[in-house]
């Protein structure tokens, strides 16, 4: 038992310590989150500064007077201009844009045009079709003989609330925020799940291919230095796991710090309600979840199903040499089942009671992938226990089998064994 | 007494029976040399005695008691003919992990690290990776790596391939000071002449069986052809008699071989008989490499795959 913990050790401390793990694990989160946050900012700058926008109002669509609640635009009526001579003309006069308003028909409303030095801000052209819209609207109701204050108090903008009523009493949910997590976790699962098996099986075949597995194997049990191997590999995804829950939590806090902008933005954004009631559904729609039942069938679903296909992997590695290509040929078939796990993921999301979600569900090769499509829903306890009760027996099986093939497969060197003779070992007995 | 003792080891392959019924006994403090050509057995002989493989039956005891892979690991030291080292991981790091899988404590496997590496000349090699090691020098590493937890019994696949004559003689060395303090070796090899210089005792397999077992001096007498060198001015004319057949005569040195029921003193006496002076006279044993040849010659260079049923 101490020397699969050395063996176990040497396989965690080899990947930790190496440059590309750190990369990997600290990086690549960072220049995600940091992407999207630039896309944000870039997509919601335009309100953080004034602008000075100039108004050639030849419809006199305003009446000489723009009111907004936003605090952003500056808006000047320019009179006696045309579009073609002011449009060379705004820019020397101090004007960020300029705002053209052609005469036009109430009920077939022509192109209006908003001239900027570069290309404007999403934030700026909706803003401005939002007061143009506005003032287009009045002017339609008072055609109809209707006070548009009267109508602002009529009109209704309602948001539909979604309660999910289980054992432990009703919740607010939010169907997009529970797709999204579970979208989520099943692709991490088939993600971690193809990477680190990839590593199990280079791994064994490094260790063939250098004829070091003579040497370790007359030291300790071919089992042990094959689960040392998968043990320690698993450590180090749970490691990366570790790592990236940090990072979100640090995120979490430091974000208002470093872009305290966009925070405020979304908080201050009156003309985008809808981008603040997103956020704040988010935010409920993320409380409203499991959290606890999501880790902890996170956790066992990743640590069986890496398990299961570690194994495999680890038996593929044995029996193959340097050549990649051998590899890849008996490869598919082990990918064949993530692969389909992962569709029938896509299709539980949807429908998670559906009997092919049931299935998948159940099934061990397809379980860790498709219970994570289904994890925020409401799920039968003893589909879970039955499920769970499953991956660990398949688990059971693979490993019993998949250490005769590695024991024999290890120590031959040359030609690959045929799928025929790899039965045989695996069934053989002793 | 003997360190190890295997009665009647069989390991059948699918295609092979690779040790078809072998027993041998190896004593203490000796260097014991296991050889045969190419694919007869040997590698299987050892993995079942270092504990890789499990015979299909027969029994082997070390130390006397029966042998358990898991226990006695400790006590054997293993280095392969394929040399086996992770090219990635740093020198220091990699003996420690080796000599602790033996079983060693971390204290006792680094005072034994530091102390085969000084003696070694390996104490800067630490921090470097095995891949920045040459061919030679990773041998000498594998070397040490396989004898760092003082093993009772060391097993050495084919030590010298690849090692210039300077190194070669520095594990030689080596090997000689491990048998004088009580270590067992077993030497596998097909060259004979380093056979023939270091090891006490042989035995030859072939074909899975073995088919030679004893100490060099007894197994050359046992192969002797009666072949004696004689030093002296002898021609051609000289040598006309029954009692021996010329084997060459060069620059009047005659080999000759005795005919049946001839004994040695009957060719001194024939040549004092004709007054030619003798300058020496002795026995012509044949070389190991001659024994190997003979025995193992006409069985075919390879193995042909048999049946096992």
């Amino acid at each position: 038992m101490n020397k699969i913990g050395l063996i176990i050790g040497r396989e965690y401390f080899t990947r930790v310590k190496k440059r590309s793990f750190l990369i990997t694990t600290i990086l690549v989160p960072i220049v995600i989150i940091g992407f999207y946050a630039a896309i944000i900012a870039v997509m919601i700058k335009g309100g953080d500064e004034k602008q000075s926008i100039a108004v050639i109002d030849d419809a006199n669509l305003f009446n000489g007077k723009i009111e907004t609640k936003s605090k952003s635009y500056n808006f000047s009526f320019i009179r006696n201009e045309t579009e073609q001579v002011f449009a060379t003309k705004y820019k020397a006069k101090g004007f960020d844009g300029f705002l053209y308003i052609p005469a036009f028909q109430l009920d077939s409303p022509g192109r209006f045009t908003l001239h900027t030095p570069s290309s404007a801000s999403l934030g700026t052209t909706a803003a401005l079709e939002r007061i143009i819209n506005k003032a287009i609207e009045d002017k339609r109701l008072i055609a109809q003989g209707f006070d548009p204050r009267k109508y602002e108090a009529i009109a209704a903008d309602i948001s539909l609330g979604n309660t999910i009523d289980t054992k432990e009493g009703s919740k607010q949910s939010m169907a997009g925020v529970a797709y999204g997590v579970s979208f989520a976790c099943g692709i991490l699962i088939y993600m971690m799940m193809i990477i680190y098996g990839t590593q199990v099986m280079r791994g064994v075949t490094e260790e063939k291919t250098n004829r070091i597995a003579e040497v370790v194997v007359s030291s300790v049990k071919p089992f042990q230095l094959m689960m040392g191997k998968i043990l320690g590999i698993g450590a180090v995804g749970l490691t990366q796991f570790a790592i990236w829950i940090i990072l979100m939590f640090m995120m979490q806090l430091a974000l208002p710090l470093i872009f305290p902008d966009i925070v405020n933005q979304m908080k201050a954004t009156a003309e985008n309600p809808a981008a603040a009631s997103m956020a704040a559904n988010i935010a409920q729609g993320i409380s409203s979840l499991p959290i606890g039942k999501i880790v902890f069938s996170f956790l066992f679903y990743f640590l069986g199903g890496y398990l299961t296909y570690a194994s495999l992997f680890a038996a593929i590695g044995s029996v193959v040499s340097e050549d990649q290509q051998e590899a890849q040929q008996l490869v598919f078939p082990v990918l064949m089942p993530i692969i389909l796990g992962f569709v029938i993921m896509t299709k539980a999301i949807n429908e998670p009671n559906s009997s092919l979600a049931v299935f998948g569900s159940l099934f061990p090769l397809t379980s860790p992938i498709v219970m994570m499509g289904r994890i925020t829903y409401e799920i039968p306890v003893w589909q879970l226990a039955l499920s769970m009760a499953l991956l660990f027996g398949c688990f059971l099986l693979f490993t019993w089998i998949t250490a005769k093939i590695y024991r024999t497969g290890i120590l031959m060197y040359g030609k690959k064994p045929s799928w025929k003779e790899m039965m045989k070992w695996a069934f053989r007995k002793s | 007494m003997n360190l190890l003792e295997l009665h009647n080891l069989k390991k059948y392959f699918a295609t092979q029976k690779a040790v078809d019924d072998i027993s041998m006994n190896i004593e203490q403090g000796g260097i014991f040399g296991l050889l045969g050509p190419n694919g007869a057995g040997k590698t299987t002989l050892l993995r079942m005695i270092t504990g890789i493989f499990y015979p299909d039956s027969g029994e082997i005891l070390f130390d006397g008691k029966k042998f358990n892979a898991l226990e006695d690991a400790r006590n054997i030291g293993y280095m392969p003919e394929e040399r086996g080292l992770y090219k990635k991981m740093k020198i220091g790091e990699q003996a420690l992990y080796l000599a602790r899988l033996k079983g060693m404590s971390r204290a006792d496997a680094m005072s034994s690290i530091k102390k085969w590496f000084v003696q070694f000349g390996m104490e800067s090699w630490w921090n470097k990776k095995v891949e920045d090691l040459s061919k030679g020098m990773s041998q000498k590493l594998q070397f040490v790596t396989t004898i760092l937890h003082q093993p009772k019994l060391i097993i050495l696949d084919e030590p010298f391939s690849g090692l210039d004559p300077v190194n070669a003689n520095l594990i030689k060395d080596e090997i000689y000071k491990l048998a004088e303090n009580g270590s067992t070796i077993i030497f596998s090899t097909h060259r004979m002449e380093q056979v023939e210089e270091i090891c006490d005792h042989i035995v030859l397999v072939n074909k899975g069986q073995k088919i030679l077992d004893g100490t060099v001096q007894n197994v050359k007498q046992d192969f002797k052809d009666h072949i004696y060198q004689v030093g002296g001015n002898i021609l051609a004319e000289n040598l006309m008699t029954h009692i021996f057949q010329v084997v060459k005569l060069q620059n009047g040195e005659l080999q000759l071989k005795l005919n049946e029921g001839t004994k040695p003193n009957d060719v001194l006496s024939f040549f004092i008989n004709q007054g030619i002076q003798i300058n020496s006279f002795n026995e012509v044993l044949p070389s190991l490499n001659d024994i190997f040849i003979k025995l193992v010659d006409g069985t075919g260079t390879a193995r042909a795959f048999q049946p096992v049923n």
